[in-house]
């Protein structure tokens, strides 16, 4: 099947404008008749729950942190893009466009990435106005800085905390419908499957993690804003509890998953120290605007960095990319850190990082500039490291961050699925093949304040609400298995944990799926991870009950889910016989180790359809059309 | 190194708790608290028993989640650090570290050291917000907010909502973390309109769910993982007076 992504035709900046006013609208009167289900409140979920809730409709919003504030947007530190051009430097939404569509690599939607760069300058007025603190100048205008490999100062920022200030923001909107009831919150509840009554989503089944209840709840339209999936690698910058539960059971349940094989290294974390690791922390990419990325230039130095003289060390960044220099984009400098890592110039524990400096820094601003812009990132790595950034180099090394990839979504955010729509990381729209930084929490708070609140009066001026209620057959079935499933993990009763499969699945995936992929590779790791799920439901050991706080089961719940997501991120990256952003295949690159594209064959969306466990899942394509930035060779140079 | 726990096991919201001696072995510097405990958790799930459930997520010290008192301090040892940011290099082999849930009337247990703070919500939903609708708003430097203000502001915000501030309060007053959103948002232009009726309502909020009264002790500037400073009370407690004043004169 050929996808199509519902864009509207027409010059690009004219597109959303028309495109809303032909849109169907809900009367104001009827809006109350309607139940919106939100799963999330990320700065997707919390903004889109909110302002739907300010529009009338009535929203149930679900999350499995015991507060909405908690969502993992809340660890965002660097900043959010916008247009705005205060710095009179060269930006414009033509330009936030223009390099959106480059950075990921030629292989978004230009209608969607037009429409968010436009939107982009109403979400920094409406944080504002909601109170935001953003980093202001003594004029008390607004600062900006240049983020994540751009050339123009875009970026908006709250000393290093922008994701939790602007997540508190949507929060404190969220929290006013909440009082003014519209909007129901449901925290400690976990989505377990997405329910379709005559092809059309109607509602979710959701467990209640404090009782173990099993909760039906109908709706006349859902959305997803659950977050990414780069917790398959086991290790990655995100919380703890993030999933791909709710989009993979969506998937199973008919929704097209798209890309799932970009994912984005992020250049910048803390490195593993042991095999104890939970998790990986990331240390903000703001500070590649002032720290100098080096490692020695001799094979296995053991100095230590301050004896190493400067015509023995290698700026790696500075000399391949003398344009970008330390502020490539991410898939690039990531590569880049493991090639050094390869030929055994890393540095630290294991020889798996990389120095960031900044010594040149601190002589040229002053201890207490850099304190100012970084101190609270410097504590960080200081109680983590134990190690003094100011004294000596930090030691960083790519993570698994972010996941391009998601659930498949039309011009409208809505999935194949009449009913379902996906927003935020959760859908895969707006950042192709590699994500910029600074552009992931524009893309939630654009979906959740600007364009769903649109979009879904499209779809529900279409249907009639309340017609199917939880005694639906739909719904008991849906409930039947997921409580088959339940009491499946919990009767195993094996000999290895949910965590010792997740950590084993997320080093075949690191090692195989991670930065740079092979054929050979792809295709081990694909007869792997099938053994290992096998493995997985005869030998989990899953203790407590079902009708309990069960964190062991929550946890083998969401890594069952991840073993057979995984094959699908294997199966996609071997399908896509190319390199683009931060999918890189080794067998397909330049003399000069860069990414090599093949428009010819690949300048499509993947969109992957679920045709029953056991069997191979069906491709279907999207085309993409670059009418207005001419496809090219991405270069840093 | 090896340690002996001593850690609050509760099967439910109305059951009786106790103290549970668990050894940890083979615990590294390099852990994280929370990675100790998963270290323990992996070997009570392997020798049959139920593991400690504790609330965490990020582990980067910003959502808020984790709340242990480990030995008697919410957050344990180190200034302005929550647990999951806690290392074991704080602690020595031989070590008996006491781990609790946050304990305040309005926080009751739901398991082992998980509470329910849906309390801090309800004081939010009252009144800790601006109230603007998404759109029409106006261009974000159409009005200028002075830089000190913009900072005092930022440091109000700081605030995790941890409840950390609760746990440490001999009273269990949430007055900080209630403080913090007050002077958060009384510090900006744009939160000044409803500065009035914000603190009244969030106070009022406060009283009725069960959180006690602040009688100046400061323990919880100490417990607080951010570093939010009792002067936001000084703050909240003015803007109170002049609320009422206003309501009098109105
Ligand atoms: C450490 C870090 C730093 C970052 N820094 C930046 C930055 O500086 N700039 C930038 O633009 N981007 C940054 N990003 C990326 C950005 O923060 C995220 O992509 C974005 O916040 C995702 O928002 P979201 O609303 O889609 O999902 P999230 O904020 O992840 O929210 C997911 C929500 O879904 C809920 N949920 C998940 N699964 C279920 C389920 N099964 N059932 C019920 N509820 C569920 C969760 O409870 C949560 O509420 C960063 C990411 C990380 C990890
Ligand atoms: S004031 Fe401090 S201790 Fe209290 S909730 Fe906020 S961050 Fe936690
Ligand atoms: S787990 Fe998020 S602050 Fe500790």
């Amino acid at each position: 099947m050929i996808l199509d992504g519902k864009c509207p035709s027409g010059p690009l900046p004219e597109m959303w404008d028309r495109h809303r006013k032909e849109m169907k609208l809900v009367n104001p009167a009827n809006k109350r008749k309607y139940r919106i289900a939100v799963v999330g409140t990320g700065l997707a979920g919390a903004s889109a729950a909110a302002t739907l809730g300010e529009l009338g409709y009535n929203v149930d919003a679900f999350f499995y942190q015991d507060s909405a504030r908690r969502a993992h947007s809340i660890a965002a530190q660097g900043g959010i893009n916008a247009a705005k051009n205060y710095p009179n430097d060269g930006d414009s939404v033509a330009r936030l466009f223009h390099d959106t569509i480059k950075g990921g690599d030629f292989r978004a939607r230009e209608a969607n990435v037009y429409r968010l760069a436009m939107v982009s300058n109403s979400i920094i007025d409406q944080c504002v106005a909601q109170g935001v603190p953003f980093a202001r100048d003594y004029a008390g205008y607004l600062d900006n800085r240049s983020f994540g490999g751009a050339q123009v100062s875009r970026t908006f920022y709250a000393r290093g905390q922008t994701g939790q200030q602007l997540l508190i923001g949507a929060y404190s909107a969220l929290s006013r419908q909440v009082k003014a009831g519209t909007v129901a919150l449901h925290p400690r509840s976990e989505m377990l499957d997405l329910v379709i009554v005559n092809g059309e989503a109607k509602g979710i089944t959701v467990r209640n993690m404090v009782n173990g209840r099993l909760e039906c709840h109908t709706a006349d339209a859902v959305c997803l804003c659950t977050g990414g999936y780069t917790n398959v690698f086991y290790l990655s910058t995100n919380a703890m509890g993030s999933n791909v539960t709710a989009a993979y059971r969506a998937y199973k349940k008919g929704a097209f998953f798209a890309n799932p094989c970009y994912t984005q290294i992020h250049p910048t974390c803390i490195p593993v120290t042991g095999d104890h690791q939970s998790k990986l922390t990331l240390m903000s990419e703001s500070l590649r605007n002032d720290g100098r990325v080096w490692v020695p230039r001799i094979k296995g130095d053991r100095r230590s960095p301050g004896e190493i003289p400067e015509d023995e060390r290698d700026y790696y960044l500075e000399r391949k990319y003398p344009a970008f220099g330390n502020l490539a984009p991410r898939d690039i400098s990531s590569r880049a850190a493991k090639e050094v890592c390869d030929e055994s110039r890393g540095v630290g524990p294991g020889g798996r990082g990389v120095y960031l400096d900044f010594a040149d820094s601190i002589n040229r601003l002053g201890i207490d500039k850099v304190r100012e812009r970084y101190g609270n990132l410097f504590d960080m790595y200081e109680k983590i490291a134990d190690e003094n950034a100011y004294r000596q180099p930090m030691r960083i090394y790519p993570a698994p961050h972010y996941a391009m990839g998601g659930l498949w979504v039309d011009y409208n955010l809505q999935s194949n699925i009449p009913g379902l729509f996906v927003l935020g990381e959760a859908n895969f729209s707006d950042h192709g093949a590699n994500r910029l930084g600074a552009s992931a929490l524009m893309q939630g708070l654009a979906d959740g304040y600007y364009i769903i609140p649109y979009t879904i009066a499209g779809y529900l001026a279409g249907t009639k609400p309340g017609v199917v209620g939880t005694g639906h057959p739909e719904f008991i079935r849906s409930v039947e298995e997921c409580e088959g499933t339940i009491r499946k993990l919990l009767s195993i009763n094996g000999k290895r944990t949910a965590n010792e499969f997740h950590r084993e699945l997320g080093g075949l995936m690191w090692e195989h799926v991670g930065m740079a992929r092979s054929h050979e590779g792809l295709t081990s790791v694909l007869k792997r991870i099938p053994e290992l799920r096998a493995e997985f439901w005869e030998n989990v050991r899953v203790p407590g009950g079902e009708a309990d706080l069960n964190q062991e089961l929550e946890k083998a719940g969401r890594v069952a889910d991840f073993l057979e997501f995984a094959e699908l991120m294997a199966r996609d990256a071997l399908h896509r016989e190319e390199s683009c952003g931060g999918h890189f295949r080794v067998e397909y690159q330049m003399p000069d180790g860069e990414a090599k594209r093949d428009d010819e064959q690949f300048c499509y969306v993947a969109g992957w359809e679920f045709k029953g466990a056991g069997t191979a899942p069906e491709l279907h394509k999207e085309p993409l059309k670059f009418d207005n930035v001419p496809l090219a060779v991405r270069s840093y140079k | 190194m090896d340690l002996t726990l001593y850690v609050w096991r509760q099967s439910g919201p109305g059951a009786k708790g106790r103290l549970e001696e668990i050894e940890a072995r083979g615990i590294t510097a390099d852990m994280s608290f929370l990675e100790m405990l998963d270290v323990v958790n992996e070997g009570l799930i392997k020798t049959g028993r139920e593991p400690i459930a504790f609330d965490h997520d990020c582990r980067e010290g910003i959502c808020g989640m984790c709340s242990q008192v480990i030995n008697g301090v919410p957050h344990g040892p180190q200034e302005k650090t929550t647990v999951c940011q806690l290392h074991m290099r704080r602690f020595k082999d031989g070590d008996r570290i006491y781990i609790e849930p946050w304990r305040a009337r309005a926080f009751p247990v739901i398991k082992d050291l998980i509470v329910d703070r849906s309390a801090l919500d309800r004081i939010v939903q009252a009144g800790g917000y601006v109230s603007v609708h998404t759109g029409g708003v106006p261009d974000a430097n159409a009005v200028l907010v002075p830089k000190a203000d913009a900072d005092t502001a930022m440091d109000a915000a700081e605030c995790i909502g941890c409840g950390a501030c609760v746990a440490a309060c001999p009273n269990g007053s949430a007055m900080l973390f209630t403080a913090a959103k007050v002077a958060h948002l009384a510090a900006l232009p744009q939160g000044r309109a409803e500065a009035a009726r914000r603190v009244c309502m969030m106070t009022e909020a406060m009283l009725k769910e069960g959180f006690g009264s602040c009688s100046n002790h400061y323990e919880c500037q100490a417990a607080c993982p951010k570093g939010i400073k009792v002067k936001f009370i000084a703050k909240l407690n003015r803007e109170f007076i002049k609320a009422q004043f206003s309501k009098k004169s109105e």
